[in-house]
């Protein structure tokens, strides 16, 4: 053997091994391609052998090629097969190419789970570590289910090595497979304390990731890494754990208190400067999230300014980059701070570093004033002229235009300097940002009444300018200021020094070239400009040259008809045909100009980009009615949505018919100024400026503007804007010497002989705008919706670990542990299908055995946490005030508030399906987690029925079976409650459900749902009831049999909560009522009363039943013994389909079907002591007969009478 | 997390590729390739953080890179992870491999990529730093190594022997591209425990 081993590795070794075939590519510069492609065949030839070390070494190569990119998931099998090798060499090698080749989307990998799986268990540290270490990379969620509880055992492993591994993998599989999270979390938890540092540093890593997407189900953790951060020396650690409490402190301010002494004794004694850094973030984070105003801050943020003003200004750019990072999240909460080192961010921007000018050019948004902001620009102004790459360039234009407009254009004193450096910037070749561009002149110029004037002169010279027109073959290139040209020039064309010269520049052939939207505004703008002009030579009484404007339009507007553009051409033609209508009139001498201007009356004012959004749906519209019955086929796909809103299109709604008549139009006018007079909305008060039609020019005027005489309305050409930064100077000095008079006078006046001195510090305030600037707002709709919902997106992968892991565990909530899966005959319910089936069965009796054990714990548990936490925070050493308090109460009010909103929903939610519910689960953190069990519950034993007649079947008939069984036959079932009234009156309404379990003999749980009906708030809730002989409530050890056991919350109005209390009881073979009372204080504006509810609790002899799965070869063994006594009834006049009357019976009476033939089933359950209860229910046509077997005649009488009642109401 | 791993020389030929997220080997070239590009045109003395990686995970992601000599090598990662810690963890991988292949150089990368990632292996595990500490690294790789030497026993002997012969001429080729100057430290930079 070993000799027919040696002799073939012999023959193969020869074979190029990886180092060859490096060589042979490096050989073959040439012809790689052709020289790989031959390796490839070889490869795939060695694949072929037997030889395992062959493979492995064919692995090896492809995994080289793999590299250069060649795919070799063809060869994913053989990776499979050199992966089982029994050598760590190939092994190894194999893993290797599987974690760089291996994904979702790979078939194979289904094949490996039991080789990871052995691999994981190997004695071999380094067989477990390679099948870790590959496993991490191509983990799939099947694989992370079959595993999850392999990896699990690892972590307890003795070697650290393999511990450290399997940690880490983890945060892999709870991506994958979020349900093992919560299972898995206490181990992973344990091992932030594991002696090794390895391992310790790897769970932080994991908690670290984790928390990261959902901080706020590890804050319980707080403690415990606080504990770590003071006494870890490794600085990995440290880092990562002082980054996690920056993700934290946001939700919980009091952390941030206790963090801020430790974090800051390290920020001045570490060396390490990355660990500095991350200290200065954190502190920064707390400080953001601390509301302002403890005195002590200031100091904190002064060392952070400090420590990063000496990260920047160091010799490392990396330093430097970091620095002015961190510097940009202070700035966002405390600017002054920042604002104190413009020197040092102003000279980052002339860093050789791109990098490094990016960041300083965030931080400058934050740094300028009213008073800077001229000088900040100017300085921009100059990099983009000198920035060689467009993308930086480009990235200064967006800043030039973000800083400008921030808080709508607060720091512009003067606007005619924006638009003029907003027309410098047109000058950039190649930009993308045209658009923004283009964006902010239409702003400036809607918005800001008087700078119209000086912005239209401005246009028109742009309009005219030729490099524009020629650059339109970009894609939101610098053309797309030509759409804000034109529009502004045709909108304000009263405001047009030469208005037919722009017309004619606007009609040049060449816009012909510019893109389809920009022409669509120009043919549009055309005629705004045309019939202002037409106005004016009609005034002049000039009719030839009126007629000469209408032949030009005529004879330009062909080329635009032309368009290929649907708009344009739809636009020129309607425009066109406007046009040589006019001209015929204008042939009859008659005076058209008042009406073609009548058709752009009116003022646009600026809507907010939201507006559409938030307009309401007004009560009672339907918006998914039709509003006339469809039309047949043919006719409505004719017809396309109409888009409404597009941009320029609100035109149309002003095209008034130009014939309309005066009367008409006037009256309309009227009614339109009224509306707008009564409508609080709308903004402007003073009459418009502009296009009235009806009053003549002259009669108004625009509006009352306090223009700076010092600043030359128009500059001649293109201004520069460095000009307006010369002027403002001026302007500002004047403003001061006046002010300095005024106040030398003043202080003459009063006599003061103290000198002021010729310093001058000059705040925001002093410098008044240039122009009366009147920033119209933009407009909102009337009742607009005040919140815009955040849209979280549904697809994040994170989501799905946003899991409450406070809450203890539960039962079913296991990993899932192979099996060895036989086929599954029929029904025996030997011992081989056991595992598979009690898996499922068994959930619902688990749950149901802890369930009343620990409901009072976990409540006790998550309470105890709570106050863990809290108590943590407290000790925080000075106890703040008055808000801090109020924070202090925040979490336990907001968790009885949210609990029980959410559980007021519950009856509703039960018929739910149930990934619904699986989803909400996972959403809801808060949600008290007996709440969670039990719907879980309920729906548990909705469901065995449906899962043990799947199982009966082969599995191979499960899909066609299932359809035929719950499809063809079911109806929509009635959402069904198992909870039914207790007592009502006007505080409070009680609902309950009873439920045992089988492990508790002589106990029931009841559970009583309290709704406050009245708009007082419940507190001091107690239930008692009147112990009989038989049952008895279970009441907290030392109190009395007549004490009453509190309720364990309290209600606000209109919130339900969810009260468990615990019976015990002796005998169940009778239904048993009890009488008890619920005693609470009422407490409103008025005062608090003391209240009481009388109520019966009624035991039922079917809540002593446990939904129990019986197999058909048990039941009839069951029944064949003998021991059970029978009994039988028969109710008449049932409609209710089979189907439905068994789940019925099986929800409310917890049987489970055991076997069903046609319209007869057969039915088991148990009680809670152990009594066997067989139904056998056949349906006639109109009538149902149940027989019944049970091992008590009494109990079972006693069922089939309380059955009898609920299939009387079928 | 760490996105991918990306060693490439000067002229942007890859030597070790490490994605940690699903990319198809063409958009993996594409990225090797754009990522080069961008650093290529830094110069070695300005800042080692590059943003705007619009190829790998969007804005939260950084590039963070070394140069040594002939080689670039460059992490992609997250805001998760602290941007000095990762120049830090490229010092302790390229120093792991100068210990293992004794005065690494770009040509014990380019023969040797297997192990190379075997090495990577034990610092990064599916995107998560997994030790920082090199003489745990290296044990555990000199550990793997006798494992596999041992394995190797008879039936590796004929192709060992084979692969000296074929080595013998590999002196000639220049092994003077040393990645070198492994002395380049973040300043301030305590080392890792």
């Amino acid at each position: 053997m070993a000799l027919k081993m040696v002799k073939g590795s012999i023959d193969r070794m020869f074979d190029k091994n990886l180092q060859d075939l490096v060589r042979g590519i490096r050989n073959h510069k040439e012809e790689e391609a052709k020289y790989i492609s031959q390796c490839i065949d070889e490869i795939k030839q060695e694949l072929k052998q037997d030889n395992i070390a062959v493979k492995a070494n064919a692995v090896c190569k492809l995994t080289y090629l793999q590299m250069l990119g060649y795919d070799i998931s063809w060869a994913a099998f053989n990776i499979i097969e050199v992966m089982s090798a029994s050598k760590f060499t190939f092994k190894r090698i194999g893993y290797l190419a599987a974690s760089q080749c291996f994904h979702e989307g790979t078939d194979v990998i289904m094949l490996t789970t039991n080789q990871i799986r052995k691999d994981l268990s190997s004695p071999s540290q380094y067989d477990t570590g390679v099948a870790l270490t590959g496993l991490s990379c191509f983990v799939t969620p099947d694989l992370a289910r079959d595993l999850a509880n392999d990896i699990m055992t690892l972590m307890s492993h003795t070697k650290p090595y393999i511990r450290k591994k399997a940690v880490l993998i983890m945060y892999k599989v709870f991506l994958k497979y979020p349900e093992s999270l919560r299972p898995a979390f206490p181990r992973l938890k344990e091992k932030l304390e594991d002696p090794d540092p390895g391992v310790q540093s790897a769970a932080v890593n994991v908690i670290c990731e984790l928390a990261r997407r959902n901080p706020k189900n590890y804050l319980s953790l707080a403690p415990l890494f606080f504990k770590l951060m003071t006494s870890s020396t490794n600085n990995w650690v440290l880092i990562k754990i002082i980054k996690l409490f920056g993700a934290l402190t946001p939700l919980e301010p009091r952390l941030g208190k206790k963090l801020i002494e430790p974090l800051t004794n390290l920020i001045h004694s570490t060396s390490a400067m990355s660990l500095l850094y991350e200290c200065v973030n954190t502190v920064i984070a707390v400080l953001i999230s601390l509301s302002s105003g403890m005195p002590n801050h200031s100091a904190s943020i002064q060392l952070c300014v400090q420590k990063l003003r000496i990260l920047i200004e160091d010799s490392d750019q990396n330093l430097k980059y970091l620095g002015l990072l961190a510097m940009s999240k202070i700035l966002r909460t405390h600017p002054k701070s920042v604002q104190a080192h413009k020197d040092l961010v102003l000279q980052c921007l002339d860093d050789k570093d791109e990098s490094i000018r990016l960041r300083a050019l965030d931080l400058l948004y934050g740094m300028v004033s009213k008073k800077n902001l001229m000088e900040i620009v100017k300085k921009l102004m100059t990099h983009v002229d000198k920035a060689e790459g467009t993308t930086y360039r480009d990235e200064l234009l967006t800043k030039i235009i973000d800083i400008c407009s921030q808080s709508n254009y607060q720091h512009i004193t003067n606007f005619e300097w924006y638009i003029s450096i907003l027309v410098e910037l047109t000058r950039l070749e190649g930009t993308r940002h045209g658009h923004l561009i283009a964006a902010q002149m239409l702003d400036v110029a809607i918005r800001v009444k008087a700078i119209r004037k000086f912005a239209v002169s401005q246009m028109s010279v742009l309009l005219d300018s030729t490099h524009l027109v020629a650059s339109s073959t970009q894609r939101n290139g610098i053309c797309e200021v030509l759409y804000a040209a034109a529009w502004i020039c045709g909108e304000f064309s009263e405001h047009l020094q030469e208005p037919h010269q722009t017309l004619e520049a606007m009609l040049q052939p060449k816009v012909t070239t510019l893109p389809g939207h920009i022409q669509a505004v120009y043919v549009q703008n055309v005629v705004k400009l045309y019939a202002s002009i037409l106005q004016q030579k009609e005034q002049d009484s000039d009719a030839e040259a009126a007629q000469e404007l209408t032949q030009l339009m005529v004879e330009r507007l062909p080329q635009f008809v032309q368009s290929a553009d649907l708009e344009v051409q739809e636009r020129a033609s309607c425009i066109l045909q406007l046009v040589k209508h006019i001209q015929k009139l204008q042939a009859k001498d008659v005076p058209v100009a008042e009406e073609v201007c009548a058709l752009f009356a009116g003022e646009l004012n600026p809507v907010a980009p939201k507006a559409q959004k938030k307009v309401p749906v007004p009560e009672g519209l339907d918006l998914d009615a039709w509003i006339n019955e469809p039309l047949s086929d043919s006719e409505s796909e004719d017809e396309m949505p109409k888009a409404i809103f597009h941009d320029e299109e609100q035109r149309h709604a002003k095209q008034q018919p130009p014939k309309a008549d005066e009367e008409e139009l006037a009256r309309r006018r009227e009614a339109r100024k009224q509306e707008q007079a009564n409508n609080p909305f709308y903004i402007k008060s003073s009459p418009s400026p502009q296009k009235r039609y009806q009053d003549a020019p002259g009669v108004e005027h625009i509006p009352v503007v306090q223009i700076d005489l010092s600043v030359p309305l128009k500059v001649p050409g293109l201004p520069t804007s460095e000009q307006y930064v010369k002027l403002e100077e001026e302007r500002r000095h004047r403003q001061r010497l006046e002010k300095d008079r005024r106040k030398k006078k003043r202080k003459e006046k009063k006599g003061k002989t103290r000198r002021h001195s010729s310093l001058h510090t000059e705040s925001d305030e002093d410098i008044a705008p240039a122009q009366q600037v009147d920033i119209v707002t933009e407009e909102m709709p009337e009742n607009a919706l005040p919140s815009d919902e955040d849209d979280k997106d549904p697809n994040d992968p994170y989501r799905a670990l946003d899991i409450d892991l406070d809450k203890p565990l539960a039962d079913s909530e296991k990993l899932p542990v192979q099996k060895h899966r036989n086929a599954e005959t029929s029904k025996s319910p030997e011992k081989e299908d056991i595992p598979v089936i009690e898996k499922k069965s068994k959930k619902p009796k688990k749950k149901e055995k802890k369930h009343k054990e620990k409901d009072r714990e976990r409540r006790k548990e998550k309470e105890r946490k709570g106050e863990d936490l809290d108590f943590w925070l407290s000790t925080t050493p000075p106890p703040p005030a008055a808000a801090p308090a109020a924070s202090m109460e925040g979490p336990t009010v907001s968790t009885v508030v949210t609990a029980p909103a959410e559980e007021r929903e519950e009856p509703k939610r039960q018929e739910q399906d149930e990934e619904e519910e699986e989803e909400e689960e996972r959403d809801s953190e808060k949600k008290p987690s007996k709440h969670k069990k039990k719907k879980h519950k309920k729906e548990k034993e909705e469901r065995p029925k449906d899962k043990k007649k799947s199982k009966k079947k082969p599995p191979a008939d499960d899909e066609v079976a299932e359809p035929l069984e719950n499809g063809a036959l079911h109806e929509p079932l009635p959402p069904m409650s198992s909870y039914s009234l207790l007592a009502e009156n006007t505080y409070v309404k009680m609902t309950y459900d009873i439920q045992g379990s089988l492990q508790k003999d002589s106990q029931v749980t009841v559970f009583i749902v309290l709704e406050n009906l009245s708009s007082s708030f419940l507190k001091s809730m107690e239930l008692n009831v009147l112990d009989s002989l038989n049952t008895k409530l279970a009441r907290p050890e030392g109190s009395s049999v007549h004490d009453g056991v509190p309720v364990p919350f309290q209600l606000p109005p209109g919130i339900s909560n969810e009260a468990q209390f615990v019976f015990t009881i002796q005998s169940i073979i009778m239904a048993q009522k009890l009488k008890g009372t619920l005693s609470f204080i009422a407490k409103n504006d008025e005062g608090s009363t003391h209240e009481k509810l009388d109520f019966k609790l009624h035991f039922s002899c079917t809540s002593y039943l446990i939904t129990t799965p019986c197999y058909s070869d048990a039941f009839a063994k069951l029944l064949e013994s003998g021991d059970l006594s029978m009994s039988s009834i028969k109710v008449d006049g049932i409609n209710m389909s089979f189907q439905n009357l068994l789940t019925k019976i099986c929800f409310h009476h917890h049987f489970s079907v055991v076997e069903r033939v046609d319209s007869c089933a057969s039915l088991y359950s148990r009680s809670i002591q152990g009594h066997h209860v067989c139904l056998l229910v056949k349906k006639g046509e109109k009538s149902v007969s149940v027989d019944g077997k049970c091992s008590d005649a009494t109990l079972l009488s006693n069922l089939l009478e309380e059955m009898k009642a609920t299939l009387a109401t079928c | 997390m760490i996105q991918a791993i990306l060693v490439f020389n000067n002229h942007g030929k890859p030597r070790l590729v490490r994605f940690y997220q699903r990319f198809p080997e063409e958009i993996q070239q594409q990225i090797v390739r754009e990522t080069f590009h961008l650093v290529l045109k830094r110069d070695d003395n300005i800042c080692n953080f590059l943003e705007g990686g619009s190829l790998i995970g969007g804005s939260d992601y950084k590039l963070i890179y070394r140069h040594y000599a002939t080689l670039y090598f460059v992490f992609c990662v997250d805001s998760s992870e602290s941007e000095l810690g990762i120049l830090d963890l490229i010092q302790v991988f390229v120093e792991t491999l100068d210990k293992c292949f004794e005065n690494v150089c770009e040509l014990d990368l380019i023969f040797h990529m297997d192990k190379v990632h075997y090495i990577l292996q034990e610092v990064v595990m599916g995107g998560m730093v997994l030790e920082t500490n090199m003489n745990e690294i290296v044990a555990q790789i000199e550990a793997q190594n006798r494992l596999e030497k041992s394995e190797g026993g008879l039936s590796a002997a004929p192709a060992r022997a084979v692969s000296a012969v074929k080595n013998i001429n590999l002196p000639e080729m220049p092994r003077n591209i040393n990645i070198g100057d492994l002395s380049i430290k973040v300043p301030n930079l305590s080392q890792f425990v």
